[in-house]
């Protein structure tokens, strides 16, 4: 029975998914093109969103017989995402418009995925959790094949859909799995069963196990973590690079929310277990973020494996599994967030002549012909690699910190050689910026929105260092929410 | 008025560098000198006061290092000793100062030379003034410093260039013995202050020290640390090869530097620590063989040289040798009264050759130059001067001191004192030979240089002359008035308590009592020296020529220094520049890079390539891999199920 108490924690989720359905009705039956003034009126939405979610208080709430769980960590993470979607929205804009390929339905696609993304954050059951999933998943699907007249989308979108199928599978098996040998898919009946307090207690078996492995294995490939990862740099190249630039914030922040609550719910007390397998695929992506990037010549590319390396230091957190790693967790990804936008709206202005391009050589000599550009984007770059005092450096100096408070000193340690190996990729960006010749300049003006957004994440990232508190504190009330026996 | 005298060239020095390019080339020179001559004026001041007026006295400017239980001031310590070296400095200072603003005329940067010379002299002052070890080794470095800078002034030359830095390498030889040294004493006695230490030495003239896990006498092996830091700075044998080459520096550097006061720091510092060296007999006999030693060889090599300038360095090591000996056999008074009027005459004779040069536009090589005394009678009558007084010739500076060195090395009545006594004698002989053969070769004879140059030929300006003239009384009187206070038999009253002397070394005393044929001697061989002199180079000028044919591997070995470069060369240089390379190109090159930042750099773009081949494009290769990965973590769980 659904009461009315129940829909009050709902209250964001519900208000997007009615202003989803009024912007489709507006879409369809306004005659003229409708791309802008429904773009303005989701991102509108995503702001009342906002002050709803942030209404909701400090206090945890359930509804839907426990399926759905509001509380300050979902808060905290549905927070990012509707900045990271918004900001996301408000650079694809004029791209569409330039492109030619603005239609109403790509404010709304985003709208469902980041509704999907909301739905998966709050999630407290695992039938919950893939509802969630497959609405961002499937928005997304479309919206990698956005350009559908360009072969290399259309390719992107295919291949991250057949994966990202495969992947679904892998979750919903796993899911099954668990309900086999728990008889439960609640993540509080689980952890009750785990932690013992059930009349009788099941013990962590062979079947939950391979359970674990295939709901972590599904997870990850949404991370794009290794060995799942592979879709990644394809899809991030491929796709239009509004959307690339979508992806590679918004999903990430809710995908790695997700596997943080469920780590940390349902297998808190198999934290043994899961630790092994995270910090492999923790290593593992650090590692191929690291050192694939060497390599790569288009910007795209480049972001993406960019995006996998920090992944794996987002695990690192996870992987200590204490107040302090989620904490660290949640610093890293709010970083993340700005430090990506603030990259992909850099990208998003290399134009030539009208025409985006993507190469990294076409960065060279930028300090001459944008010199505020590539101030903006040297800042980045530094703060992606880490270098103190960027807001960058000290996201990892969280996780790391938490990995050596949890005894977890190899996995600290190679996170930071790896740390070393990437920036090798992010400084030769700025050497090619500022030491070589200039080749053609990109065209000017850059844009209100793109000059706003290189603006506001730069300044984030700079003070940051000086004003850490609002972000930390918030961070941590976030992440003890997770532990309630530590309280 | 003390810390005047001192900080008045520092002044000068600092105004003339920092402020230099604004105020110009005029107003340099003029502060520089009117500062200098002011802290001469009051150096003349001082040592009324002091060392006639026995007012020894010591001002404590600041603190500089509290350590544990190490305490070092900045202090100006002035007792008589000081007191003459201050004449010396600010005065040769002064008049070196003076003949610059006319050598240098031509210079394009004359405020950094001048500049240069001021920070050398506040570097000697501190270094003379100083009342303890450390500050002591703070003027010793800085007097080295402005040393390098001042002979590699004309860096644009190679040469130039080149022997700066030998001057520096040999000398951080040195300076190396001299900081253990310090290491030393501060070990022994646990202070670096001459106060504790004198007032502490005769307790522990039988202390030992462990040294590579042998018991040495402790003072004995202080001592020698510390002579081997004056052997470097005052280019004793061994540690002298970087003073010929100082000569690329300009002619009044090598006046004030390498001729009157730089060099004698040794000298000045092991005649400050006198009342250590008195408790070590072996000390003072090395002291005394490497003196004597380096007077003969640079004599012999002096005979050779045909470079006017390095002729005069020859004289200048071998002098500073004598020096040592008369240290060697306790005369330190002789020491530093020789010490004096070398300062005086020496300066003349680089100055003078300084004028002759300038004069012969910028010929060094004395065979190509020759009657010019017509023409430069001044600059002539003045160089006749400082070479009379140089050969000891009766009544002239050198006269007093040099006989009294070698009177008191043969009254000590020690095999090394009577070896000293008797290669000093033929070390005159020569010095008298190759003083008369600068002179006759430069002014007498006919002309051997070309038209032009002697067309041009000319008497130098007032403002070089007149320090000449300056330097010139000091050659001719400063031995005569020096010779009772600094070492007659009243001496003591002049000296006080800043030389120590112990009974067991009177030969000083004994001097003056010495058989009348023993104070002849060295007249009679200077005589002989000009005499053989005039024979060689106006009477039978193939002689020379012939006896070099005859005996030509003596005159090579001669002409080539002893090969003393060659064998360092050989045995220093080369060896250190293999091992440099070899540290460099496959230590830090091959190894250090190789493995290190090279290496690494070039694995990881081999492991990035591997990687990003992984990334195929195919999509069945993508779903092989996730399919992989969950079936290698299942499998991991099975094998490692508890």
């Amino acid at each position: 029975m659904i009461q009315t108490s129940d829909l009050v924690p709902v209250l964001p989720e519900i208000f997007i998914a009615l202003a989803g359905l009024a912007l489709l009705m507006l879409g369809v039956f306004r005659k003229e093109d409708s791309t802008k003034s429904v773009s303005v009126l989701v991102i509108l939405a995503f702001g009342a969103a906002m002050v709803l979610v942030s209404s909701l208080g400090a206090e945890r709430l359930t509804a839907f017989n426990g399926l759905f769980v509001a509380d300050r960590f979902a808060g905290f993470a549905k927070g990012l995402v509707l900045v990271a979607s918004a900001i996301a929205l408000a650079m694809s804009l004029p791209y569409l418009e330039r492109e030619k390929i603005g239609r109403f339905e790509y404010p709304v696609l985003v709208l469902f995925a980041t509704l999907g993304m909301m739905m998966m954050i709050s999630a407290n059951d695992f039938i919950a959790l893939y509802l969630g999933l497959e609405l961002q998943s499937l928005s997304l699907y479309v919206l990698a094949a956005y350009n559908r007249d360009n072969a290399k989308a259309t390719e992107a979108g295919l291949k991250y859909f057949v994966l990202g199928s495969l992947a679904s599978g892998l979750l919903l098996y796993g899911i099954s799995l668990l309900y086999g040998f728990a008889g439960t898919t609640s993540f509080e009946g689980l952890a009750n069963l785990f932690a013992g307090g059930h009349e009788h207690p099941v013990k962590p078996n062979m079947g939950v196990i391979a359970g674990l492995v295939f709901v972590l294995a599904g997870l990850s490939f949404k991370v794009s973590a290794v060995p799942f990862h592979m879709w990644a740099p394809d899809v991030y190249e491929g796709a239009p690079t509004p959307v690339t630039s979508f992806f590679a914030v918004a999903p990430k922040i809710a995908a790695l929310c997700l596997l943080t609550r469920v780590m940390t719910g349902p297998f808190a007390d198999l934290v043994e277990q899961w630790r092994q397998v995270v910090t492999f695929i923790a290593i593992g992506s650090m590692f191929v973020g690291a050192f694939a990037a060497v390599v790569q010549t288009n910007i795209k590319r480049l972001m993406a494996y960019s995006s996998i390396g920090h992944v794996g230091f987002v695990l690192v957190g996870i992987a200590a599994g204490s107040t302090l790693g989620i904490q660290g967790v949640l610093i890293y990804l709010a970083i993340y967030l700005f430090m990506n936008v603030g990259v992909f709206a850099v990208v998003l202005s290399m134009r030539q002549k009208g025409r985006l391009v993507e190469g990294i050589d076409d960065l060279a000599g930028l300090s001459k012909t944008h010199p505020m550009m590539a101030f903006v984007m040297a800042v980045l770059m530094f703060s992606m690699a880490g270098v103190p005092p960027l807001a960058g450096f000290w996201g990892k100096f969280y996780v790391f910190m938490a990995a050596v408070e949890a005894g977890q000193f190899t996995l600290a340690i190679i996170g930071l050689l790896s740390s070393v190996v990437s920036a090798y990729y992010y400084l030769r960006i700025i050497k090619v910026m500022y030491f070589d010749e200039p080749v053609e300049a990109f065209d000017k003006p850059v844009g209100a929105s793109m000059s706003l957004v290189m603006a506001v994440s730069t300044i984030v990232i700079l003070a940051f260092t000086l004003i850490p508190a609002p972000l930390v504190t918030s961070a941590k009330a976030a992440a003890q929410v997770l532990f309630p026996a530590a309280g | 008025m003390i810390t005047a005298t001192v900080f008045l060239p520092l002044l000068g020095a600092v105004v003339a560098g920092l402020f230099g390019r604004f105020i110009g080339d005029r107003a340099a020179q003029i502060v520089t000198c009117t500062l200098l001559i002011a802290s001469a004026v009051m150096a003349g001041l001082i040592f009324q006061k002091v060392a006639l007026g026995g007012e020894a006295q010591t001002v404590v400017i600041a603190e500089w290092i509290r350590s544990g239980t190490m305490a070092v001031n900045w202090s100006l310590k002035v007792d008589t000793l000081t007191a003459v070296m201050l004449i010396v400095v600010t005065w040769v200072s002064a008049a070196v100062h003076v003949y610059s603003v006319g050598y240098m005329s031509h210079d394009p940067s004359i405020w950094r030379f001048q500049s240069y010379l001021s920070l050398f002299t506040f570097a000697m002052l501190m270094l003379v003034t100083s009342d303890n070890l450390v500050q002591m080794f703070f003027g010793w470095e800085g007097v080295g410093v402005a040393s390098y800078l001042l002979i590699g002034f004309w860096y644009e030359k190679p040469s130039a260039s080149a022997a700066a830095i030998k001057a520096f390498v040999v000398n951080r030889v040195g300076d190396f013995g001299f900081a253990l040294g310090i290491f030393g004493v501060y070990v022994l006695f646990g202070s670096v202050g001459f106060d504790a230490i004198f007032a502490a030495a005769p307790d522990k003239a039988a202390a030992s020290i462990n040294f590579f896990g042998v018991e040495w006498h402790a003072i004995t092996i202080c001592c020698l640390l510390l002579f081997v830091g004056a052997m470097g700075k005052s280019a004793q044998l061994g540690l002298h090869t970087w003073l010929p080459d100082a000569m690329e520096g300009p002619t009044p550097v090598s006046a004030l530097i390498h001729a009157a006061t730089m060099v004698t720091a040794g000298v000045f510092m092991v005649a400050r620590m006198s009342p250590l060296f008195e408790f070590s007999d072996t000390a003072l006999t090395v002291v005394t063989v490497v003196g004597a030693a380096t007077a003969i060889f640079a004599a012999t090599v002096g005979c050779v040289q045909n470079d006017i300038k390095r002729v005069i360095a020859y004289s200048t090591c071998s002098q500073l040798g004598y020096m040592f000996f008369a240290i060697g056999v306790s005369a330190y008074q002789a020491a530093i009264f020789h010490l004096m009027t070398h300062a005086f005459f020496k300066a003349l004779l680089f100055l003078g050759a300084g004028s002759v040069i300038h004069a012969m536009s910028d010929e060094q090589d004395i065979r190509r130059m020759g009657g010019i005394w017509k023409h430069v009678k001044v600059t002539w009558v003045l160089m006749w001067i400082g070479s009379l007084a140089l050969a000891g010739i009766p009544f002239f500076a050198g006269y007093y001191s040099k006989d009294t060195i070698l009177e008191a090395a043969w009254a000590s009545h020690t095999l090394a004192g009577q070896g000293a006594y008797w290669l000093g004698c033929t070390a005159a002989f020569l010095t008298a030979f190759y003083s008369w053969r600068l002179l006759l070769l430069t002014f007498h004879g006919r002309p051997r240089a070309d038209e032009h140059v002697m067309a041009h030929v000319h008497e130098s300006p007032a403002v070089m002359l007149i320090p000449l003239l300056f330097l010139a009384g000091g050659a001719l009187f400063a031995g005569w008035a020096g010779y009772e206070a600094f070492v007659g038999h009243h001496n003591q009253d002049f000296w006080r308590s800043s030389i120590l002397v112990t009974a067991a070394h009177p030969s000083l005393e004994n001097a003056h009592h010495v058989p009348s044929w023993v104070a002849l001697l060295p007249t009679v061989v200077a005589v002989s020296g000009i005499a053989l002199a005039y024979l060689f180079y106006v009477f039978a000028p193939g002689l020379p020529v012939a006896l070099a044919n005859t005996f030509k591997g003596v005159h090579q070995f001669l002409l080539n220094k002893w090969y003393f470069d060659e064998l360092y060369d050989w045995l220093f240089v080369k060896p250190a520049f293999k091992l440099g390379r070899g540290l460099w190109q496959g230590g830090d090159g091959a190894l250090i890079d190789g493995v290190g930042p090279d290496g690494v750099a070039a694995a990881t773009r081999v492991v990035a390539q591997k990687v990003a081949r992984m990334q195929s494009g195919y999509l069945y290769h993508y779903a092989y891999a996730m399919l992989i990965g969950v079936a290698a973590f299942v499998t991991w769980y099975i094998f490692n199920a508890r």
